[in-house]
C-alpha cells in the first residue's frame, strides 16, 4: 500500500520542490492524463502534482522579439488571443482544428507538447515556427532553467527530454517576419475530435516571389513531428513553379517515415504528404 | 490506496465541501458522491460530450477533469443551467423543436449550448452552433433539430 499524495502548489518553486526526487505525475488540463491513467498507459505516480494553480504560468506575451506562451495557456485561450491570431496564424489554425470546444477549454499547450504525440496538433506549427521550450527545476536552493528547440525536446512517441524533476514552463516562438507566409493543414476523416492522419505546417517568407527561411513540418508521419529538410532545401531561395512544386512534394513524400495503423497505411500517408504539400505550395505560389 | 482530498467549490451557486479520491473524475464525483445524475456518463474519454459541465465559465468534459481540480472553482451542471432564464429558454426551445429523441445527449447539449450562447453575446449563427457542438454526439442523429433549438434559444426574447 502506497501513501499516495495530491498536491496543488500555487507557486512555481513549491511545484519544483514537489517534483524533486521524481515519482511525480504532473496534472494540468487532464484531458490526456485521465484517459492514459485509466487505460494504464500512464500510471499515476505516488505524487500527483496539479500545476494548474501556479501563478504566472498562463498567458501570451511579446517580449524581446519572441512570443512567450505560458505552459498553462489553454488551446481555447490561444485560439482567441490577438498576438496568436496576428503573428502565429498557423498555430491558431491548428488550435481551431484541435479536438472539440470542451477539450480546447481544458487542454493546455504545455500538456500537448509534453504528451509528445506524433500527431499532436500544435506540434507541427510550433516546429515550423522554430519554437523552443523552457524547462525549470529546483535541484537545491535556487530555481534553474534551460531552453531547447522543440525538435530536440521531443525524442519519441510520448517521450521528451524533460527530466522527472523538471517542469515545462513556457513555449517561446521568434516573432515571424511581417508579411511572412504561414500555412497549416490537418487531414482527418471528420472535422472534429479526430487524430490527424497527416498534418503539415509551412512557414516561409516570400521576397519578390522568392522563398526564404523555408520551414516545412510534418506530423503523424514519423515517431516524432519532423521537418521536411530535403523539401526545404529544394525550395530555399527559389521561385515556385509547377516543376519545383512537384519535385519538392515528391521529396517530402520520400523523406517521411510513416507507419500503417487504423487511420491510414504507410503508402496512403506518403501519397497524402505529396499531394497536400503540392496543394499547399500551389496555394502559396498563387498568393 | 488512493489518497482522499478534501475540496470546496461552488456547485450551481451553493458552496460544497466533499472528500474525493485523488484520481476520481469530476463526473464520478457529481454522480456517485454528490448524487447529481443529470450529467451523463457515456464514452468516458472526452469524445461524446454527454458529461459537459461549465467550470469557471468554460465548458469541459467532466469525465476528463480530475475531481480535486474543482477545488476553489465554480462548477455548473445541467441542474444549474435549467435553473436560469437561459436554461428555461433552452428547455422550451428543445421541446418546441423536437430536439430530444432518446434524450441521453440532451443535458450535455444544453450545457454546451449555454456556453456557446454566453460566449457569443447574442450573435450566434448556425455555423458557429455546428462548430460549437462538434464535441457533442447525438446517436439519434437529430442534429438539425438540436441546431434549430439552440438557434432559437440564442435569440434574446424581444
Amino acid at each position: 500500500m502506497t501513501a499516495d499524495t495530491y498536491l496543488a502548489p500555487k507557486r512555481l518553486d513549491e511545484a519544483l520542490e514537489a517534483l524533486r526526487g521524481g515519482e511525480a505525475t504532473i496534472l494540468a488540463g487532464g484531458t490526456d492524463l485521465m484517459v492514459q491513467s485509466q487505460s494504464g498507459k500512464t500510471p499515476i505516480g505516488p505524487k500527483l502534482v496539479n500545476i494548474r494553480r501556479i501563478a504566472g504560468l498562463a498567458g501570451v506575451v511579446r517580449a524581446d522579439g519572441e512570443i512567450h506562451i505560458g505552459a498553462l495557456t489553454t488551446i481555447a485561450e490561444l485560439l482567441e488571443h490577438e498576438l496568436v491570431r496576428t503573428h502565429l496564424p498557423s498555430l491558431a489554425e491548428a488550435c481551431d482544428h484541435f479536438a472539440s470546444s470542451q477539450i480546447r477549454n481544458a487542454g493546455t499547450l504545455g500538456g500537448n507538447v509534453c504528451n509528445a504525440s506524433p500527431a499532436g496538433d500544435t506540434l507541427v506549427p510550433l516546429l515550423a515556427l522554430g519554437a523552443s521550450v523552457e524547462l525549470a527545476a529546483k535541484p537545491d536552493a535556487a530555481v534553474t532553467t534551460r531552453a531547447m528547440p522543440l525538435g530536440e525536446f521531443i525524442v519519441g512517441p510520448g517521450k521528451t527530454q524533460r527530466k522527472p524533476a523538471e517542469l515545462l514552463t513556457a513555449i517561446r516562438i521568434p516573432v515571424p517576419a511581417a508579411g511572412g507566409v504561414q500555412r497549416f493543414f490537418k487531414f482527418g476523416t471528420r472535422p472534429a475530435l479526430d487524430i490527424a492522419a497527416i498534418s503539415l505546417g509551412l512557414v516561409t517568407v516570400k521576397e519578390g516571389g522568392v522563398l526564404r527561411h523555408v520551414r516545412l513540418a510534418l506530423g503523424a508521419v514519423a515517431p516524432v513531428p519532423m521537418r521536411g529538410v530535403r523539401a526545404e532545401s529544394m525550395l530555399e531561395g527559389r521561385r515556385l513553379d509547377p516543376a519545383l512544386i512537384e519535385a519538392a512534394a515528391a521529396a517530402a513524400r520520400d523523406e517521411v517515415r510513416p507507419i500503417s495503423d487504423v487511420r491510414a497505411s504507410d503508402w496512403y500517408r506518403r501519397e497524402l504528404v505529396r499531394n497536400m504539400v503540392k496543394r499547399m505550395l500551389t496555394d502559396v505560389s498563387q498568393s | 490506496m488512493s489518497a482522499k482530498v478534501e475540496i470546496g467549490f461552488n456547485l450551481n451557486g451553493a458552496q460544497r465541501t466533499v472528500e474525493v479520491p485523488r484520481e476520481m473524475s469530476t463526473l464520478d464525483m457529481l454522480r456517485e458522491v454528490i448524487g447529481l445524475t443529470g450529467t451523463k456518463y457515456a464514452c468516458g474519454e472526452g469524445e461524446c460530450g454527454a458529461c459537459t459541465i461549465i467550470v469557471d465559465g468554460r465548458s469541459v468534459n467532466a469525465c476528463l477533469m480530475f475531481a480535486p481540480d474543482c477545488d476553489g472553482r465554480s462548477v455548473t451542471t445541467v441542474e444549474g443551467v435549467v435553473d436560469t432564464p437561459l436554461g428555461e429558454r433552452l428547455r422550451d426551445a428543445f421541446v418546441q423543436a423536437g430536439a430530444v429523441q432518446c434524450g441521453f445527449c440532451t443535458p450535455g447539449m444544453m450545457v454546451q449550448a449555454k456556453h456557446l450562447i454566453d460566449m457569443h453575446d447574442g450573435k450566434l449563427g448556425r455555423e458557429a452552433i455546428k462548430r460549437g457542438i462538434e464535441g457533442n454526439l447525438c446517436r439519434c442523429t437529430g442534429y438539425v433539430k438540436i441546431v434549430d433549438a439552440i438557434a432559437a434559444a440564442a435569440q434574446p426574447k424581444g
